[in-house]
């Protein structure tokens, strides 16, 4: 049993929880992840490591009420516990020799985008942090973000904050005006990562993004978040989930991760279901 | 005097067309007049060759006395003396190729069937008499177990027994490795695995779950929190794919993806949140256990055809003879030498329609002593499927290799241990079962995992 510390609503669908986890907190490093399930009957749910503390040993996670045990997750308390919490797993990201960065995140990704910055800031480089969201009411970790970049580019879809634009508009201006950047690291919506992929690669620029793949046991056992990078077949628990973006076959990625979306919004809708007719009760 | 009858008494079974659709134990065990009748068939040789074959040197013919004498808690108890886990042995072990094999009773007949014996003593004294507790000695020594399958909980229960505080680490949420994720509710119901994990609990072994060694702390860690030895039975989880176009469609699942989800994520019990395909067409590529198990679950998930591709013939298959009998008579229909070549996948939805399949006839024996398969030219042909499972192997997994500086390892990522001791090329480290030698069965994982615990009491108590 794990105890959640603290607990915070970042949006109306995105919630951030610290958890009581040394055993992960001690060894792990920005880019790797945990799998937690909330019940003794729960599924494996697996979640990039957002922060971690290893003084007090508390772990970070932040994430989207997408499907029923998701939801189920945000339900749970502050004081609460969640069931299992295994990690740290995958590789960690290769940051070391970044001296000048620009990190995009898309949504949600931006939880995970934003460690990334703030190890490279820290690490003494210049980060170039391009956030984006569908509108303000959904936008997270501003004040964060802002404090662990040298410049922070806030865009919506929408223009309810920030400019009118997508992440790739800004990042093709920011490279065309000059900046040369070691890396771009993106993370986000597949859809995004790969058109940021697509954005850097005329120019040539080492783009790393972090495959959020459908996993089971997330260590290599299940073979389910294979993907195809550079026409070799790799598992994203444990040879990623960070990959060279130009390499990937996105297409490919994002079919599969759609397989079991129609069964996640049918458990969603029962599980909502469940939830009213308890409130009628 | 012995009973001469030339076959073995039959063990009930639920019957087929009832079975394929439920997830209840396929095999009902004797009745203890059936064991009794059985046990007589035993003659009691004196040279005990049945024992040879038996990797943990389980006395049978002591055993199968006192079941013939109707000592059945006797019976378990000569069982538990070499045997961690006799109630699974008695399910999953490939007798036919070890104890029975030997058994003069097999020279004109069929042998005695010592499994089944063996299940009942287990189950016998597990439902009437409970886990008699053990007596023990605390030596005040620790020891660590990377791995809650057979060959680690094995090492665990030898070591507790011998007086060391054991602790079991172990990266999924539930212990018992294979038997747990692999193996099918119908053929090991948990209920027994968790019995045995928790008969090791009673013995004072402490599991940690949830802990990826390699990863939460490396093995080097492991030392500097006082541990004196460390066995590694880490398994071999990784599996191995095709390698043909169109893998990658969905609907394509590894064995252990699909077995996991159906076992240890309960996709078969109604109320699960586990996702999985209710496919109706089905191949399953491959001819061991696992592909067996993969089969059967196929069918028992509602598929209305499920095939066995296998690319060489059915004399070669290397499954377990109960298993392969068991999947026949539940309408698993085998296709032998035959070979995929390519699956098949829509390319709007990405899911998989069918998978083209090509003929082989068998040639000169290749580095296995098998005959190896040739292809026919132009023997193509196509299955309409809705679903293609893998099961043509695992190997070990690089965590442990890759975290742990000093372990060698092969060509094909196994750590090399010595056979008799586990010893590997790091002092304090014994390693055994499949990731030492690769996908294998149970009872090897196993005796490997008894024999690092000698070796490694021998090793702590030179040190100290």
């Amino acid at each position: 049993m794990y105890k959640i510390l603290r607990k915070k609503v970042l949006n109306s669908n995105t919630t951030l929880m610290v958890v009581d986890a040394p055993h992960v907190a001690r060894k792990c490093r920005p880019g790797q992840f945990i799998i937690l399930r909330v019940d003794a009957e729960g599924e494996r749910i697996p979640l990039t490591i957002a922060d971690y503390d290893r003084k007090t040993g508390e772990i970070t996670i932040i994430f989207q009420a997408a499907g029923a045990s998701t939801q189920q997750l945000s339900e749970l308390p502050e004081g609460g516990v969640i069931h299992d919490f295994v990690g740290p797993l995958g590789q960690p990201s290769e940051l070391e020799g970044l001296k000048k960065v620009a990190v995009v995140g898309g949504g949600l990704g931006c939880a995970i985008a934003y460690p990334q910055a703030k190890a490279l800031y820290e690490m003494g480089a210049e980060v170039d942090l391009i956030a984006g969201f569908r509108s303000q009411d959904l936008l997270i970790l501003e004040d964060e973000m802002r404090a662990a970049s040298t410049r922070l580019h806030v865009v919506t879809d929408d223009g309810s904050n920030g400019r009118k634009a997508l992440v790739t508009q800004v990042l093709k201006e920011l490279i065309d005006a000059g900046n040369s950047y070691d890396a771009v690291i993106a993370i986000g919506p597949m859809i995004m990562m790969k058109f940021v992929c697509e954005t850097t690669r005329p120019y040539g620029i080492k783009t790393i993004v972090s495959m959020n793949a459908t996993m089971v046991d997330g260590t290599g056992m299940c073979g389910c978040c294979r993907l195809t990078v550079g026409g070799e077949t790799k598992f994203a628990c444990v040879d990623g989930p960070d990959f060279d973006g130009h390499l990937i076959d996105f297409d490919e990625s994002m079919r599969r991760s759609a397989m079991y979306k129609a069964q996640e919004r049918a458990a969603m809708a029962h599980h909502e279901c469940n939830l009213h007719k308890m409130e009628v009760k | 005097m012995a009973n001469m009858r030339a076959d073995k008494v039959a063990m009930p079974e639920q019957a087929p067309d009832v079975r394929n659709q439920n997830f209840e134990e396929v095999a009902l065990g004797y009745t203890p007049e059936m064991a009794m009748e059985e046990a007589a068939r035993c003659l009691n040789c004196k040279n005990r060759p049945c024992v040879q074959g038996c990797p943990v040197a389980v006395q049978i013919p002591d055993f199968i006395a006192l079941v013939a004498e109707g000592k059945f808690a006797e019976a378990a108890d000569k069982i538990k003396e070499t045997s961690a886990l006799p109630a699974v042995c008695g399910r999953v072990c490939p007798q036919e190729s070890q104890c029975e094999k030997y058994c003069v009773r097999g020279v004109k007949g069929e042998p005695v069937a010592i499994g089944r014996l063996e299940r009942f003593a287990a189950d016998w004294a597990r439902t009437h008499a409970g886990n008699t507790p053990v007596k023990i000695e605390k030596n005040g020594r620790r020891c660590a177990v990377v791995g809650a399958g057979p060959a680690g909980l094995t090492c665990a229960g030898d070591l507790a027994r011998m007086g060391y505080e054991v602790t079991v680490f172990e990266v999924l949420h539930t212990a018992g490795g294979v038997l747990m994720y692999g193996i099918p509710e119908f053929r090991l119901p948990k209920a027994i695995v968790q019995s045995e994990i928790d008969a090791l609990k009673d013995m004072g072994v402490t599991f940690v779950l949830n802990f990826v060694v390699g990863r939460s702390e490396t093995i080097d860690d492991l030392f500097a929190d006082g541990y004196g030895a460390v066995f590694v039975g880490s398994g071999a989880g990784l599996p191995t794919f095709m390698h043909v176009p169109g893998e990658n469609y969905n609907g394509v699942y590894s064995a252990n993806e699909y077995l996991t989800r159906v076992n240890l994520m309960k996709a078969y019990q109604e109320e699960s949140h586990t996702p999985i395909m209710r496919a109706k067409r089905v191949a399953v590529v491959g001819g061991g256990n696992v592909a067996m198990d993969a089969a059967r679950c196929a069918k028992r998930m509602g598929a209305e055809e499920v095939y066995i591709v296998y690319r060489r013939g059915e004399a070669e298959l290397p499954a377990r003879l109960e298993e392969i009998h068991h999947a026949k008579e539940e309408g698993v229909i085998f296709k032998f030498l035959t070979a995929p070549v390519e699956v098949l996948g829509d390319p709007d939805t990405y899911l998989v329609k069918g998978m083209i399949c090509q003929q082989m006839e068998l040639g000169e024996p290749d580095a296995s002593g098998r005959r190896r398969p040739v292809p026919v030219e132009g023997s193509e042909f196509t299955l309409d499927l809705d679903a293609v499972i893998v099961a043509i192997g695992t190997s070990p997994n690089p965590l442990i290799r890759s975290t742990t500086p000093g372990l060698d390892t092969n060509r094909r990522g196994c750590i090399v241990a010595d056979e008799a001791t586990g010893i590997t090329s790091k002092d304090g480290v014994f390693a055994g079962g499949d990731a030492v030698t690769g996908a294998a069965t149970v009872i090897l994982a196993m005796g490997a995992g008894k024999r690092a615990a000698a070796a490694m009491d021998e090793y702590i108590r030179n040190k100290n």
